[in-house]
């Protein structure tokens, strides 16, 4: 695919005004012919489900598929802490301009201005439609809608529902979609696992299934394909991603042409339950609500660090003098706030100095003391106690406390077994989102013409390093509002493309491939489980991959997974059939994209010989340690084509008009 | 920890299953979850087959995980679901018998996967605002007070995952149904269809096979998300209403 042409296809003119003029120009498709044009949404969280939803609201014929038993069940659901929307209604300043500056800012000056712009100018639109659907969002007293801040900003512009945002956004979004599968307009097809993109004259026309309860191949067809199927992040094995989360759709895309962009970015999320052994097979968020409360420190000292890594003493024994606050002492202006990937790399550079607080040496505290302290003042004095005892005023602050995190405190303590409001947290960064994805244009196109990508599956709006809470906002801004436009773009000019039929040869052709590499998967009969080639993979990239990145190791770590892809097709095992109900099939199809997608993780990594966002390469940082962009050599998006020898770099320069390229500061 | 399993197997639907024990060995830092990994790598490394169960997040909101520990749905734990339910609750020596979900509308598919689609459709039957996509007014246009907002959450908080229908003596999907019904029945946006929704999500709830409820609350104490059983009293009240004619 030599000299591919990545047009970003951005509607010319003033970026503040490209999408209403969009939106006022753009090719329609009339009502009577959406009623026979098909659409293939894969995926039912956020992105997906919002888009299956409001496509069979505008009438199209839509097939939407999980590999869940159920729709509710997607990785959305685990989102604690909330959803950005530039409401401005704390009056503090926010509005569409600013939610779009710290969505740049954040993300290093690596993602699209038009993109962007058009997800905080849709942000608001978001919280009334959920609100509407019945989202209990939190409330203040006099009933309107709460706010509270997140990491990487200055403004208090996140709804939240409890620490179970997610939960609820993707509770209304289900609801929303089955309103449709009741009515017809949506087929749901659950339980049922995509392993393979169909292509007719080069157009995304439809999928190969594999129904999970009988591993019976199936032939899906549509007039396009839109993909909403999350990130890649268990390409690391232990992230705070679900088990079942996979790049398999995407990636079987990749192989059918493709573009994967800018795959190295990847957000190490800073507050997360440390690992405790080997067995583990997931890590739990701690959302980043907790650090609008919460204080960041190590201990001052090495030998008070060993004592508590050695059990001898504990996070309060520790002086007020003797703790290092290192992320308000390193960066003022945004103290504990400071976004993911700054907060991440402190948090190691603490822990490589050996002032980590777990036995692993791997952990530092998150502790809430002061705020328990300030919140139990004030509930003294709002009612009017005038000479609260200590207990009280700890008493009260626990129950203000509990409040506002109360789940999570409890999450924390069924995991640990540690009790967080009398002792401080313990935490460390983990694997938590990708920003990388499936490349698309400002339709959300790929460069496979009728597929798509929303959601966390696309590159397109978070750049190097995604904010807080705005992934939630960018899976609903996708599903709700922009594809249900900018799909239009497309099908326009099928309104005379009769239905694709299952018979055309190519779907024949696309099965029997998906066939042939089933039945060898499985004819392996090796000595090793996928799960080991998992953990082995996922440790690789940890090392060679993941906080900290130099390019010796990137081009081990590359070798080292060719050679673990080799040995995994020579002795993996994996029991049963094909044709059955086989959950070891499954994963075994996923670790064997992983595989590959690792490799090009590799690639693109070394290829940015830069520090940027959640990629953070050892060659490039300033005398302080921070991050040292190159603007003049790397201001492009990476999109990699797939192949076996050599994966091939495309590029797309990025233009900045609006905003100056700085030095990311949260000093 | 050395523990003895005594784990339902069955090889599908039509099949029929019996109890077979595994003796694994686990740590009591690992959660239940992994200890059923051990015990799977273990089978895998003999090339038996491995127990299948389902599961996902892992951290107790998917509502996917659903086993049928020593007798109770999630295990012994208040509020927990099986895959936050840790290994120190148990004892070196323990006996634990692992069952799947048993009611006559969540038929067993293998082993200890259930097949749960009934539960979707009962929310297709109505379980839901009507509103499309751009319809909705300013989100700040209904202020709603926040105990109400609060008391919606507590309703909304469930999580799908059946164990109210496993713990009943009747199968009976009252709690879940009635969870939908009080989450957007609280709410202002919820109230126009809420007699409507009602009746025909009780009509779907006994179409699927679910019994009836006999209020013997064993739903609300196995429930992983202490979802009360007040809330069926709001959902007897808005069906009968339904039948009658009164809204109020």
């Amino acid at each position: 695919m030599a000299g591919i042409e990545l047009k970003s296809n951005v509607p010319a003119g003033e970026l503040k005004q490209k999408w209403s003029d969009f939106k006022g120009t753009m090719n329609l498709v009339a009502p009577n012919n959406k009623r026979r044009i098909e659409v293939i949404v894969v995926g039912t969280g956020l992105a997906g489900a919002s888009a299956a939803a409001t496509l069979g609201e505008l009438g199209y014929q839509v097939k939407a598929f999980t590999f869940h038993d159920s729709p509710r069940r997607a990785h959305s659901i685990a989102a604690q802490g909330g959803i950005n929307a530039a409401k401005n209604y704390q009056n503090d300043g926010d509005s569409t301009y600013r939610l779009f500056y710290d969505t740049i800012k954040g993300g290093d000056y690596r993602s699209r201005e038009a993109n962007v712009y058009r997800l905080a100018e849709v942000s608001a639109d978001i919280i009334d439609q959920c609100v509407a659907q019945g989202v209990p969002f939190a409330r203040e007293y006099g009933g309107l809608l709460a706010n509270r801040s997140f990491g990487g900003v200055q403004v208090s512009r996140t709804f939240y529902a409890r620490g179970q945002t997610g939960q609820q956004l993707l509770i209304g979004a289900y609801q929303a979609l089955s309103r449709q599968i009741s009515t017809g307009q949506v087929s749901m097809y659950n339980r049922h696992e995509m392993l393979d993109l169909v292509k007719i004259d080069g157009k995304a026309r439809g999928i190969i299934t594999r129904n999970l309860l009988t591993g019976k191949l199936e032939k899906h067809a549509a007039h396009c394909v839109v993909l909403a199927t999350g990130g890649y992040g268990n390409v690391f094995y232990l992230s705070t991603n679900a088990m079942g989360s996979n790049v398999s759709a995407a990636w079987r895309s990749v192989k059918r042409g493709a573009l994967m962009a800018n795959p190295c970015f990847t957000q190490i999320h800073p507050t997360c339950i440390p690992v405790s052994g080997d067995y583990q097979s997931k890590l739990t968020l701690m959302s980043e609500s907790l650090r609008n409360d919460g204080r960041v420190w190590v201990p001052i000292s090495q030998e008070d660090a060993a004592a508590i890594r050695e059990g001898r003493k504990k996070g309060n024994d520790i002086a007020e003098d003797d703790r290092d606050y290192y992320l308000e002492r390193r960066y003022p202006a945004f103290g504990n706030l400071v976004p993911r990937d700054v907060a991440s790399r402190a948090a190691k550079v603490a822990c490589d100095g050996g002032n980590g607080v777990a036995p692993t040496g791997l952990a530092v505290f998150l502790d809430f003391a002061s705020a328990i302290e300030r919140y139990g003042k004030a509930a003294a004095h709002s009612k009017n106690m005038t000479n609260p005892s200590a207990a009280e005023i700890t008493a009260m602050g626990k129950e203000v406390v509990e409040g506002k995190y109360g789940n999570l405190f409890e999450m924390y303590e069924k995991i640990t077994g540690e009790n967080p409001y009398e002792n401080p947290m313990k935490i460390y960064p983990a694997v938590h989102y990708t920003m990388g994805g499936l490349w698309v244009d400002y339709n959300l196109q790929t460069n496979v013409p009728g597929l798509f990508a929303l959601g966390e599956a696309n590159f397109s709006d978070h750049g190097a390093n995604r904010l807080g809470a705005s992934a939630l906002m960018q899976g609903l801004a996708d599903g709700y509002f922009v594809i249900p436009y900018t799909i239009g773009q497309f099908l326009s000019h099928e309104i005379r493309t009769p239905n694709i039929s299952t018979d055309a040869p190519e779907f024949a052709e696309v099965e029997k491939n998906v066939q042939d590499r089933l039945d060898q998967l499985i004819a392996i009969k090796g000595n090793q489980s996928v799960e080991s080639f998992h953990r082995r993979l996922g440790k690789i990239m940890w090392e060679y991959c993941g906080m900290s990145r130099n390019a010796d190791g990137l081009k081990k770590g590359r070798q080292m997974i060719r050679e673990l892809r080799e040995e995994f097709y020579k002795d993996v095992f994996i029991p049963g059939e094909v044709a059955e109900f086989n959950p070891e099939l499954e994963k075994a199809t996923k670790v064997a994209d992983f595989l590959e997608l690792g490799e090009v993780m590799m690639c693109d990594a070394l290829d940015r010989n830069e520090s940027c966002g959640g990629h953070f390469r050892e060659e490039y940082k300033s005398e302080e340690g921070e991050a040292q962009r190159n603007d003049k050599d790397y201001t492009y998006v990476s999109a990699w084509e797939w192949n076996e020898t050599e994966p091939i770099l495309h590029k797309e320069e990025l233009e900045f008009k609006n905003v100056e390229l700085k030095t990311r500061s949260y000093k | 920890m050395k523990l003895t399993l005594k784990i339902w197997r069955q090889k599908g639907a039509d099949k029929k299953g019996q109890l077979e024990s595994y003796n694994v060995e686990a740590s009591e830092h690992m959660s239940f979850l992994e200890m059923m990994d051990v015990l799977n790598e273990e089978l895998i490394s003999k090339k038996e087959e491995p127990v299948a169960f389902e599961h996902d997040c892992r951290e107790g909101i998917c509502g996917t995980c659903n086993l049928v520990i020593n007798g109770r749905p999630h295990g012994p734990q208040q509020g927990t679901t099986t895959c936050q339910l840790h290994m120190r609750h148990f004892k070196d020596g323990d006996t634990i018998t692992v069952e799947p979900w048993r009611a006559k509308a969540f038929p067993v598919i293998k082993d200890l996967v259930v097949d749960r689609s009934s539960f979707d459709r009962i929310i297709q039957a109505g379980g839901y605002v009507s509103v499309n996509t751009g319809q909705a007014p300013d989100g700040n246009a209904i202020p709603i007070e926040k105990d109400t907002a609060l008391s919606a959450f507590d309703a909304a908080a469930c999580i799908g995952c059946g164990a109210c229908v496993a713990a009943c003596p009747n199968g009976s999907a009252m709690l879940f149904t009635s969870a939908k019904v009080a989450h957007l029945g609280k709410l202002p946006q919820g109230q126009v269809e809420h007699a409507a929704r009602s009746k025909s999500m009780v009509d779907q709830m006994d179409t699927e096979g679910f019994g009836n409820c006999s209020n013997t609350g064993a739903c609300e104490v196995e429930c992983p998300k202490e979802i009360s059983i007040n809330n069926i009293a709001m959902l007897n009240r808005s069906y009968l209403s339904s039948i009658f004619g009164s809204n109020k």
